[in-house]
């Protein structure tokens, strides 16, 4: 028999309640994913009762404010705050996105925070993205071109360099790799979107000698064509980027040279 | 001692930091085969190099003529006269030959129609020795430091160097004076290592998380200063914070000069274009401390806009919306995501906010740190480069675009001279134990601290003193109070508490060792301000309005031990590296 239940340790359970103490009119649940792998517990779910009179507008806002103000030991990754570092990528009311530029207006009723969905989980939200950034190192993104001229350019053409917009913007967060139902099934081996998107960047850029070769490499059935074009890479995009496009791109080159 | 087991390493270099310029180091040391460790609290693409928007300098001359002695004298200008005329020299000359370097890396920078790097205009750089502006800046749209940052990172996978990524660095080994390595948490499980180097290179950034309000992401806490503080090190010229003039107003956002380069500008609420008074020939391009004191004076003198009038505009709505989509995307986002703006529409509501430190710890120009023991002498196996570096090429302000460069000539310069310096494969000294014994025993009182007040709220309060006692402005009586202010959330650490007593990913604790860090940086930082009796870039004494340069054309350099501070003085350096270019005396500066 196919066993389809969850292991018994990954089972979340009722957390501890933070009741407000500001005596505020203005209160919102946020429940969020708790797990500490230093205890021998199962994950649990927190709720807090934040003051959102005030709170700024974002949900990294309200996560700042439950750390400092109700309870440091929460975990999550952030650095920059203005969505170009990928830090604070996570899970919010059920979709992918960075908690730095997504408004918890936006959010109804209580609001839901996450890990990224099927990584595993390192401590609280922070997930552990090393299958990625492995990944990531295996498309080679580094320029590859023998001009040895130290003392000129590569010249690239207005319109060559356009062909990199919507490529080079990605800043890694994961949000679209961790949304994609194929990538949950076949990880270890599927690019998935993210580091497809990047493999295409390398790809098209005209100052890169390596196009063949690079194309080549990703050509596989596991690699490249576990896309099933699902397009909730794009969809969970928090740059608005277009993932499955650049898929589709790849796939096309392939198709035709 | 035994409460922890400590994981041993050894390497010919450790790089501590992976933003710009530890990666760049890092490339190099890999290329000249010495084995190298690069160490870093966060994902290298996550290092704060990734906000840098507007651009890198280098005289390439791909918009017009353009020469190398034209960005020295705009950097020496720019610096006020206090940043060390031989360092600027070697960054301009080197900055051409840095930014191809970049370009051949792969950095997707924009183009000019005959497919050469694309280069804007920024504040203070002009042609022909302050004459007019000139188109110097190379950039990426507004993502330069982004796509320099990812490029870096590819280049060093491409070299396999070796990362210790989310480790948590405590505390430098020192040994007679010299840096035999440093000791670090990792935070994926918790263990402590101790690593053995002959050389580290400590490439840590900035501080700006002391203010209240600052463009720095939440992890530029400067933890490499204060580990030099703690070394008995001292840090240099940490009175001058820049403020940027155009943060978002309320959020802090950066947006860039780029924006300005591009053709935008400032409005009071009078509709003015006040920049014109305080800047008649660079206007809204002169250089960030003279723009954001004008925005300080516009807001103090009522003309500011909105309900408090305590904030300006910024506008681009007049600039064609095709050079928004192509050159400014990345502020046409921020903008709308932390301002609700539609730069194509509206302005954008700005204020001057904390955005760089030209302070940091001593180098010459080989990157190599400096202290002061009777004489001017080097710190054996320690190099700083970066925004955590003082070498001094920005002295009293630091020019738009010439941090970027910064960050790749000097990771470059520290590479050449660690490779110059050790043998590859050298055996390693011993390393006393109670310099272990002292590291751990900090991290160990902290990790179980048991007292009354939150780190929050202590660095709320050191915060919220920085941005009131030493600010854009300061005058006597701020800086005394702020001086006597800023101990009590030092004093506060006595009663600290950490809630999170784990060790595996621990942000609380993370958070309260970076307090520790910041901390001791802001008492610094205010101390040096205090003394320093006149204006000067970005230090402006309203007291004390003139430039001093019989009394003050000096670096400061001050030591920290605990609260107590000491202040001494280093002379700048008046001469050139070559006789390619001449010293440039002190003059007035105007814009």
């Amino acid at each position: 028999m196919v066993q389809i239940n969850l292991p018994q340790n990954s089972k979340i359970e009722k957390g501890e309640y933070y009741k407000d103490k500001t005596g505020s009119k203005n209160i919102r649940k946020v429940n969020i994913y708790r797990w500490d792998p230093s205890t021998n517990q199962n994950p649990r779910l927190d709720t807090y009762e934040v003051d959102m009179d005030n709170c700024p507008s974002k949900v990294l806002d309200l996560l700042n404010k439950i750390k400092n103000e109700i309870d440091p030991s929460i975990a999550y990754r952030r650095s920059c705050a203005h969505g170009v570092c990928g830090s604070c990528a996570m899970n919010m009311d059920g979709k992918n996105g960075l908690a730095c530029t997504k408004p918890h207006s936006e959010i109804k009723g209580d609001i839901n925070i996450y890990p990224l969905p099927h990584l595993k989980v390192q401590k609280d939200l922070i997930g552990d993205l090393n299958n990625l950034y492995k990944q990531y190192h295996s498309i080679e993104p580094w320029l590859k071109n023998s001009k040895k001229n130290d003392n000129k350019e590569n010249l690239q053409s207005i319109e060559d360099r356009s062909k990199l917009d919507g490529l080079y913007e990605c800043i890694m967060c994961a949000c679209c790799s961790t949304s994609c139902p194929s990538y949950w099934w076949n990880g270890d081996k599927y690019l998935g979107p993210a580091v497809l998107l990047q493999a295409y960047r390398w790809i098209i850029d005209s100052r890169d000698e390596d196009r063949k070769e690079r194309l080549q490499k990703v050509a596989d059935e596991l690699k490249l064509y576990r896309c099933h074009t699902i397009l909730n890479c794009t969809n969970a995009c928090p740059k608005g980027l277009n993932p499955a496009k650049a898929i589709a791109e790849i796939k096309k080159m392939l198709a035709t040279t | 001692m035994s409460k922890y087991n400590i994981i041993d390493h050894e390497y010919d270099v450790v790089v501590l930091g992976a933003g710009g310029s530890g990666l760049r180091a890092a490339v190099g040391l890999s290329e000249a085969g010495l084995k190298t460790a690069c160490i870093s609290k966060v994902f290298p693409t996550r290092s704060h190099t990734s906000a840098a928007q507007g651009g890198i300098s280098a005289a390439l001359g791909n918009m017009g003529e353009d020469d190398w002695r034209w960005h020295m004298y705009d950097t020496v200008k720019g610096s006020d006269w206090l940043g060390d005329q031989d360092c600027i020299e070697y960054l301009c000359k080197e900055a051409p030959r840095a930014v191809l370097e970049l370009e051949r890396y792969g950095v997707p920078f924009s183009r000019t129609k005959d497919g050469k790097i694309y280069q804007r205009s920024f504040g203070g750089m002009t042609k022909n020795y302050g004459n007019e502006p000139v188109q110097r800046t190379c950039a990426a749209a507004d993502r330069t430091g982004h796509a320099i940052l990812h490029t870096m990172y590819g280049q060093a996978l491409k070299h396999n160097t070796k990362f210790f990524i989310e480790y948590f660095a405590l505390d430098l080994l020192m040994k007679n004076g010299e840096c035999k390595g440093l000791i670090a948490w990792n935070l994926n499980d918790g263990t402590i290592h101790r690593f053995r180097s002959h050389i580290t290179i400590i490439a840590t950034g900035g501080y700006g998380k002391t203010y209240y309000s600052s463009t720095s992401a939440h992890t530029c806490t400067g933890d490499g200063n204060a580990m030099a503080l703690r070394a008995g090190l001292p840090l240099q010229d940490m009175e001058f914070v820049q403020f940027h003039p155009t943060g978002i107003y309320g959020h802090g956002t950066l947006i860039s000069e780029g924006v300005r380069g591009e053709g935008g500008y400032l409005l009071n609420s009078k509709g003015e274009r006040f920049m014109e008074r305080y800047a008649p020939k660079a206007k809204d391009l002169a250089s960030r401390d003279v723009v954001s004191r004008s925005i300080a004076i516009e807001i103090n003198e009522g003309r500011g806009v909105g309900n408090e009038k305590d904030h300006v505009h910024l506008h681009l709505d007049h600039l064609d919306p095709k050079v928004i989509e192509n050159r400014l995307p990345g502020i046409s986002e921020s903008s709308r995501l932390f301002a609700n703006v539609d730069v194509t529409k509206e302005p954008i509501p700005v204020v001057p906010t904390v955005h760089y430190n030209m302070g940091g710890i001593p180098t010459n120009y080989k990157a190599e740190v400096i202290t002061l023991n009777g004489s001017e002498k080097v710190v054996p196996g320690l190099m700083a480069i970066g925004e955590a570096a003082c070498v001094s090429v920005h002295g009293a302000n630091r020019l738009g675009s010439n941090s970027l460069i910064d960050l790749v000539v000097f990771g470059r310069a520290a590479s050449k001279r660690a490779a110059e310096l050790i043998k590859p494969g050298s055996p390693h000294e011993n390393i006393p134990e109670n310099e272990t014994e002292k590291c751990i025993d900090r991290f160990h009182k902290l990790r179980n601290a048991d007292g009354e007040n939150k780190t929050a709220d202590l660095r709320l309060s050191m915060q919220k003193t920085m941005q009131s006692k030493c600010a854009v402005f300061r005058t006597e009586k701020t800086l005394k109070e702020g001086v006597k202010e800023i101990r009590k959330p030092f004093d506060g650490m006595d009663s600290i508490s950490v809630k999170d007593k784990s060790l595996i990913f621990n942000t609380d604790l993370v958070e309260t060792l970076e307090f520790d860090n910041l901390i001791r940086q802001a008492i610094v930082t205010m101390d040096s301000a205090y003394e320093r009796r006149e204006s000067r870039g970005a230090h402006a004494r309203e007291d004390y309005p003139k430039r001093d340069d019989d009394q003050f054309m000096k670096h400061t350099l001050s030591w920290c031990n605990g609260s107590k501070t000491i202040i001494d003085y280093k002379e700048v350096n008046k001469s050139t590296l070559s006789n390619d270019v001449q010293y440039f005396p002190p003059q007035e500066r105007i814009y």
